[in-house]
């Protein structure tokens, strides 16, 4: 049951004639319910504003959140859902920030004729209100998951020069299609950038080797090969050798060695052997 | 038609492609290169694609005619300078050039060659390589 233009304006009288005690009751509400986490006088502040914003949407005739004339309001709700989503607070303590307004308001509506049916229309709006600082709320959540997502790529894989034309790429957690495709354009990158003719993957951190994951490790060695580095896998683990097998992978020609060190070294002499050749 | 200059540098032929490779630019420069290394006898061919931001099928295909044409000429091939963008998507594609030698820029290029030729190497070769060589510790 929506407000009509007529009870949003009824609306917004009370909530400017009651502004007091509405915030005052407002504020004791939520501050119970973060139980202390954000002082009593940022509360205030923020129930105070948000009143305000209440208000004005309601008094421009505003009957439905969406409505361009709450656009104000919306922000706020915005605003809030982002505040309490990065200071780590959950959906529901964020929610309930707005649903307390109902509260508030049943104290200081009285007890007219209408008063119950216009109690029960504004509380749909404010229920709306509550819905959409939760839908931003979890909206907010994603991206910064995202963001933790993202940054945890660029993390976890570092290429790292060893010698003189030799880097290494420690690969350290589960290798899906998107990691892989990470390291395999940093690496190429790095390979150019060095002039490197040698490059060691190394497997130590990765948990488990699928055919998906050796697919990947093998596209990864036969891109280096097409421009012209060498690619070594290294720190495989028994069990690891043992599920390679098992599964039949074939790393055909590319060098496996069991140890990064001994990479290291297989690299070192196949180089000592070109230079004293030439 | 646009061409693809070859220059001789000692007892190597350098090809460095810096136009789009289009099919026949790329035919004729199989040609250029077959009667250039007949006419001059090098020992070495090095085909420079760093320029390049596409390499398709067929000039991957004719990459690797080269290679052989210049195998049987006694001349071997190496292709440098390929971009990881370009290594990506032939690696997707499934084309893995085989019989190509690669190598990362022309500096290491003339070092594999070097390394795998006759003694008789002018000296400028010999010299790019002890540049490039990796010291051991």
């Amino acid at each position: 049951m929506p407000l009509s233009p007529d009870e949003a304006r009824r609306f917004a009288d009370l909530l400017e004639s009651h502004a007091e005690p509405l915030t005052a009751r407002w504020t004791e509400l939520v501050v119970a319910s973060l139980r202390g986490r954000l002082s009593g006088a940022e509360l205030h502040r923020q129930t105070t504003d948000l009143r305000r914003g209440f208000q004005s949407a309601l008094s421009a005739g505003a009957i439905e959140v969406t409505d361009g004339a709450a656009d104000e309001l919306r922000a706020q709700l915005s605003e809030l859902s982002s505040n309490r989503a990065r200071q780590g607070f959950t959906a529901t303590e964020t929610a309930i920030s707005i649903y307390a307004l109902k509260e508030a308001v049943l104290d200081v509506i009285g007890d007219g004729d209408d008063a119950l049916r216009l109690y029960v229309a504004f509380s749909a709006f404010v229920d709306r209100a509550a819905l959409f600082t939760f839908d931003s709320y979890v909206r907010i959540r994603e991206s910064l998951i995202a963001d933790q997502a993202e940054q945890l790529l660029e993390l976890s894989t570092p290429v790292v020069k060893l010698w003189e034309g030799v880097v290494a790429v420690p690969l350290v957690g589960t290798l899906d299609s998107a990691r892989a495709q990470v390291v395999m354009e940093r690496l190429l990158q790095t390979l150019v950038d060095t002039s490197s003719p040698y490059a060691i993957i190394d497997i130590t951190g990765v948990p488990a080797v699928d055919t998906q994951v050796a697919q990947h490790i093998l596209k990864t060695v036969v891109a280096a090969r097409l421009m012209g580095a060498d690619c070594i896998i290294s720190g495989i683990r028994p069990q690891i050798a043992q599920t390679i097998v098992a599964l039949g992978i074939e790393f055909g020609d590319i060098a496996t060695k069991a140890s990064l060190a001994d990479a290291l070294r297989y690299v070192l002499s196949r180089n000592g052997n070109k230079s004293s050749r030439s | 038609m646009e061409r693809v200059p070859v220059l001789k540098i000692g007892d190597i032929l350098l090809v460095s492609i810096q136009i789009d490779m289009e099919d026949q630019v790329a035919l004729q420069l199989q040609e250029d290169l077959a009667e250039r290394i007949v006419a001059t006898g090098v020992g070495g061919v090095i085909i420079d694609i760093s320029a390049l931001d596409i390499v398709d099928s067929f000039v991957g295909r004719t990459l690797a005619t080269i290679a052989s044409v210049s195998r049987v000429l006694d001349a071997e091939t190496v292709v440098v300078g390929m971009r990881p963008a370009v290594a990506i998507t032939l690696v997707e594609l499934g084309l893995s050039l085989p019989g190509i030698r690669t190598a990362l820029n022309v500096e290491l290029g003339i070092a594999l060659l070097s390394a795998n030729r006759r003694p008789e190497m002018p000296d400028i070769v010999g010299d790019e390589d002890d540049q490039a060589a990796v010291p051991t510790p």
